[in-house]
This record gives C-alpha cells, structure tokens and sequence, in this order.
C-alpha cells in the first residue's frame, strides 16, 4: 500500500486521487477451474433462482394458500395441527415418556438437547476429519436426528384426523333468511325439519345448514319427500302447496321466491356477499356430498 | 452518460473497491456444478437465501393490505385473498415460500454437516447459521398466527401451551409472548411485531454476518 509522501487525495478528503483500473480479478492461476463468481457463477445462479422463481409461482396459482373461517375461541373441538415443520415436536408430545407429567422432557428436554447439540457441533466434533464416514459418531447422531424428525413427522401425518379436519374451520356463507316469507312460517311449523337442521334453518348436530347447497326448487321437494344421505323420506308434514312454497323458499336462500328469481339459483342474489370462488366451492362440497352418498 | 455519473461519484467516494470486494470472489471447481453436477449441493445456501430475499419482498407487499389487530386481521387477509388483484398469487409465493425456506435451510444444514465444512476455522459460522435456522422457525411460527383464522389460533394455543411446560420460565415465556394471560389482541399485535420488526432485524444481521463471515474465510476446500 502506499504511504506517506507523494499521496495525492481528492480536495480535502481521504479518497486516494489516482484511480485504479477497474479490472476483475484474473482466476487463471487458481487450481482447476476456478471461475469469477461475478459474471460467471452468477448468472447461471440466476437462471436456477428464475426457474425456482417460476416454481413457486406455479406453486401458489396451483394451490392458493389455505384460509378458514375467523379465529372462534369458544370453539372446543377443533382439531389444532400446526405448519407441517412443527409437526415432529408436537407428535413427541403425544408419546408417554414425553406427556402428562413428562411433559418437561418433550417440551424442553428432548429438542434442548438436540437442537443444543447442533448448535454446538463445532465444539463437539472437534477433530480435524472432514469426512462423513470418517466421524461416525457425529455421523451416525445427525442420521439418527433427521430419521427421528422424518419419523415423528411422518407418524404426525399419518395419526391425524384429515377428514375431520376437512370438516372444521371453512368460511361459512351467513344467509339472512327473510322471516316474513310464507315459507319460513311453513318451516317453523315443521318440527322434524327444524330438529335437526335449527329453527334458524342454518344447520345445526344433525343437519346440515339448508342453503349450503345449490339445488333448485323440484330437487328440494324430491329430498324433502325421498330423503337424501341420512336425511329419512316423508318427513313433511302438510299440503303439496305447503310443501312446494317451502321449497321455493329454500331454493331461493331465504326468501320469498316472489321478489326473487323464482327458485332458479345460481348463487347470484347473494353475490354481493359471495365471490366466483365461494361458489366454487360451493359447487365442490356438493359434489363431495354426492359422493358421500354413494 | 451512465459512466459520466459513475466516475463523477467514483472520484469523489472511491466505489469501486467496495463493489469489486463483493463481487471478485473466486467460485472452485469443487462447488461449481458446471463442472461436477453433484456439486448442486452447494447450492442450497443460495437457494435459501433467495427464498428468504422472496419472503422480505412478498412480506413488504402483504403489510400493505394487512391490518394487525383482531377485528380487521381477517377480514383484510379475506380481502387480500379474494379481492385484490393479484393478491392471491402475493400471498400464496409467502405461504409457499416460508416451507420452501425451512427445506432449503434444512438441506443447507446437511450439506454442511455432512461435508464437515463447519469445522476449524469455520465453528462460528455454523454457530451463525443455527442461530438463523432457530430465528427462521420463529418467523414460521409468528407468522402462522396473522391470518387469525380457526388454524392459525389453534395452532399457536398448542405452541403457546408447549412453551408453558419449561420449568421455571414457562409460565413468564407463555404470558411474554401471549401479552397477557389469553391469547387475544395483545397476542396478534405482538406476534405482528415480533414477526415483522424483531425478527427480520436478527435475520438480516445474522445473515449478515454469515455473509460476512463466509466472503473473508472462503468455501471450504474439497473432501
């Protein structure tokens, strides 16, 4: 470097006036064959983040990310699962030497001394050996480590309920039902439609809520009078007039057919509360309702 | 006319050694997949961190629509979901990217592990990059709560019940991060914070120092 007399600075500061050629570095003289990381390495670098890039956004239009309905604390019997990278400390939880009074051990115990140990692995595995098979031990409990979390997280996947999971936490349309219609009074007569799907018509242990599903005037009668999964038949109690009054009802959301559109239902007079897509997904419960039924 | 600006500030800042420092690096033969196609396995930092620079910016955009408090959180992550152009796509790239972060940083690990590259002169490297693996699992964990739909609130009822069995300091752990004795609004515009402000600030300067360390010691020579 150079000192002292002769240096030259610009004005008053401490950059150096005279100026280096901005050339990069020559890597010929490195062993084998060594590359400049800037342009060379980089840029193929950046052709596999661009295709990681595509991947993921790929990723994200194929499978949008998962959203329920709002957090409902007074909610008891949700199953709880956490993201899937936590699934292998909260399986250990479920083991006995690792519940109940045991807690402690599975909690803090267990992952404090194996995460304490991979941060200290430096300190000890101190030998010089670079080579795997050269450390078994530090080998052997880091296999012995990844094999635990694929296990404890494969086992987590395969214990938990995903069916009932299914069920719980979708986004629920909320339909105002207008109770002044002819048919919302037909329905308040019927005990055995409003024991198990509520007498506010939005489902209830039994039953499902009655305007989950798009069906159109004729098809509400023929469940209502055949029945339909574990729905019994015949359980309408009045007139063929009640009965199709109640069932344009239905088949309009919640109100009178007669300022409405006469039953034919496509899920728009709500869409102002509903999206296309929850009308997909609509559709798709139906159709999984269906195959329940098979 | 670019170059006219470029010396104009060169002269005056002398640049060109910092930039120069950062990008004249030599890549050996050993880690370049060019060369030996098993040397992929020298990409996973990379790929992590690429990732990571994904989260940060994805992240930016969703706190623009995202509203930390119990009674809008929802409604603006609803929103965000179904209305806003393109917000869909915004928000799946962050819930995608948090797990692709988490396998990469995993892979990562092994890599390392496996190829002894943490051993002397590098411990406090890997000592840095355990320090990020357990700051990334915080972000996975903080950012789990924000949506504040049925599984984000049961996931960290379950996380905030196993943080309360530590002996001694689980009762104070659970209520710090919790911010009270139920977890409600203190815990939503907590975890916000924490998962917004704390820990991307250790992460930056933790990977920072990664960097930092990895540029002036070198990737380890071959096996």
């Amino acid at each position: 470097m150079h000192r002292g007399k002769g240096m030259k600075f610009v004005g008053d500061s401490r950059v150096p006036a005279e100026r280096k050629p901005n050339i990069p570095k020559d890597y010929s003289e490195y062993p084998g064959k060594t590359e400049a990381f800037w342009p060379n390495f980089l840029l193929r670098e950046w052709m596999v983040g661009a295709v990681f890039l595509i991947g993921i956004l790929v990723l994200s239009v194929a499978h949008p990310a998962p959203l329920e309905t709002i957090a409902d604390p007074t909610e008891t019997g949700y199953i709880p699962l956490p993201d899937w990278y936590f699934l292998f400390l909260y399986q250990l939880l479920k083991y006995e030497f690792a519940a109940g009074p045991y807690t402690v051990m599975g909690a803090v115990v267990i992952p404090g001394v194996a995460f304490g140990a991979l941060l200290l692995a430096p300190f000890l595995d101190g030998g010089t050996e670079r080579r795997a098979y050269k450390r078994p031990i530090a080998s052997g409990l880091m296999i012995l480590g990844v094999i635990s979390i694929i296990f404890l997280t494969w086992e987590s996947v395969d214990q938990h309920d995903w069916e009932a999971a299914a069920q719980q936490g979708a986004i629920e349309d909320e339909v105002e039902v207008d109770e002044s219609a002819e048919g919302y009074e037909i329905y308040q007569t019927q005990d055995s439609c409003i024991g198990c799907h509520g007498g506010d018509m939005q489902g209830g242990a039994a039953g499902p809520n009655i305007f989950q599903s798009d069906y159109d005037t004729d098809e509400v009668i023929d469940i209502i009078q055949n029945g339909i999964g574990e729905m019994p038949a015949d359980q309408f109690d009045g007139s063929d007039e009640e009965l199709e009054t109640m069932a344009a009802f239905i088949a309009n959301d919640g109100q009178d057919p007669d300022n409405g559109d006469g039953g034919n239902d496509n899920g728009e007079d709500n869409a102002d509360e509903n999206n296309g897509e929850n009308a997909e997904e609509n559709a798709e419960e139906d159709e999984t309702e269906e195959n329940d039924e098979e | 006319m670019l170059q006219k600006v470029y010396d104009w500030v060169d002269e005056r800042l002398d640049i060109t050694p910092l930039w120069r420092d950062i990008a004249d690096h030599e890549v050996p033969e050993h880690v370049n997949p060019a060369h030996h196609f098993s040397a992929f396995v020298y990409c996973f930092g990379g790929m992590t961190f690429f990732v990571v620079v994904i989260q940060i910016l994805s992240g930016m955009f969703l706190t623009m629509y995202y509203v930390p408090d119990i009674i809008h959180a929802y409604e603006s992550v609803y929103y965000l979901q179904n209305e806003v152009t393109h917000g869909m796509i915004v928000r799946g790239m962050h819930h995608w990217g948090a797990s692709l972060v988490i396998v990469m940083m995993f892979l990562h690990t092994l890599r390392v592990f496996f190829t002894g590259s943490y051993k002397k002169p590098r411990e406090l490297n890997w000592v840095v990059g355990v320090l990020l693996f357990f700051v990334i699992l915080a972000l996975g964990f903080t950012g789990y709560l924000l949506p504040w739909d049925m599984k984000a609130y049961f996931a960290t009822v379950v996380g905030l019940e196993i943080a309360e069995a530590a002996p001694f300091v689980g009762e104070f752990a659970r209520i710090l991060m919790a911010g009270g004795d139920i977890i409600g609004a203190q815990t939503l515009a907590r975890f916000f914070a924490i998962h917004v402000f704390f820990l991307p600030g250790a992460l930056l300067g933790l990977l920072g120092a990664h960097f930092f360390m990895i540029r002036k010691q070198g990737i380890s020579g071959p096996l």
